[in-house]
C-alpha cells in the first residue's frame, strides 16, 4: 500500500479538474490505497455546502464528497489560510475535515509516496 | 530509475505534452525506465490519429506512437475522459491504447516517482 495525496486546487466549475480528480480519488480507494485530499486554494470552494448549479447547466457534484465515507475516505485537510482569505470557515463546507497551516501541510505532503495535484 | 508520467493537458494548447516527451527522451537516453504514460484530462487529445498539423511544426501525436514503437513505451489513454472528449478505438493513434484509471493508480504504485505535465 502506498500513500497518495490528491491536492484539489481549483474551484469545482470552470474547468473539469475537481470533478475529474474525484474519480481518480475513488478508484485509489478500491484500490486499497491510503487516501488523502487537500483542499487549497480555490479548491475550497469545491467542499462549500448549498451548491446550486442548475442556472450553469452543469451536474452538482458536490454530494459525492459526502459519500467518499463509504470508500473509506476520511482524510480531508483543509489549507487554513486558503479559507480565511475567501471568507470561509469549517461551518460552511459539506464534510467533516481537519484545518491544517502551511508548516503542517507540508509535513503531512512530505509524507506521501504520491502527490497528485489538480 | 522507473518513471510513471501523467499528462493533463492537449497537445499544441499547452506545453505539457511536449514537457512530458522531452523528459521521456532525455530519462531513456539516461538509462532510466518510463513505466507508463497516463493521458488524462485533455491530455487525452494526444492519442487522436486525425491530428494533422501544419508541415512545418511538430507532430506531436506521431512522436507519441514512435516513443511506442522504438522504446515500447506503455501509451494509457484514460477511458472516461477519453469517451467524454470523442477519442475511441476508431481514431486512436498506433502505440496507444485505452483503459481505466487504475492503470494511474498502478504507476503510482509501481514507479519510483510519478512525475505530473500539467497545470
Amino acid at each position: 500500500m502506498k500513500k497518495f495525496m490528491f491536492v484539489n486546487r481549483k474551484a469545482p466549475y470552470g474547468t473539469i479538474y475537481a470533478l475529474e480528480s474525484l474519480e481518480v480519488v475513488l478508484i485509489t480507494a478500491t484500490l486499497d490505497q491510503d487516501v488523502s485530499l487537500v483542499f487549497m486554494d480555490d479548491g475550497v470552494y469545491e467542499l462549500v455546502k448549498g451548491q446550486q448549479t442548475k442556472d450553469i447547466g452543469i451536474k452538482n457534484f458536490s454530494p459525492s464528497y459526502r459519500a467518499l465515507e463509504g470508500y473509506d475516505v476520511e482524510k480531508l485537510y483543509v489549507d487554513q489560510a486558503s479559507l480565511a482569505q475567501r471568507g470561509l470557515s469549517e461551518a460552511d463546507l459539506l464534510v467533516p475535515v481537519e484545518v491544517l497551516d502551511t508548516a503542517q501541510m507540508a509535513d503531512l505532503m512530505a509524507q506521501q509516496d504520491v502527490v497528485l495535484s489538480f | 530509475m522507473k518513471f510513471g508520467l501523467l499528462v493533463s493537458e492537449g497537445p499544441y494548447t499547452h506545453q505539457a505534452s511536449d514537457s512530458a516527451y522531452q523528459f521521456c527522451m532525455a530519462a531513456i537516453a539516461k538509462g532510466h525506465e518510463i513505466q507508463r504514460v497516463f493521458f488524462y484530462h485533455d491530455g487525452v487529445n494526444n492519442a487522436t490519429r486525425l491530428t494533422e498539423p501544419p508541415q512545418d511544426d511538430r507532430h506531436i501525436v506521431n512522436r507519441w506512437s514512435s516513443l511506442k514503437a522504438e522504446h515500447n513505451v506503455d501509451l494509457v489513454v484514460c477511458v472516461a475522459a477519453a469517451l467524454r472528449r470523442g477519442i475511441k478505438d476508431e481514431v486512436l493513434a498506433p502505440g496507444f491504447r485505452i483503459s481505466g484509471l487504475g492503470q494511474l493508480v498502478d504507476s503510482g504504485i509501481k514507479a519510483d516517482r510519478l512525475v505530473t505535465f500539467g497545470d
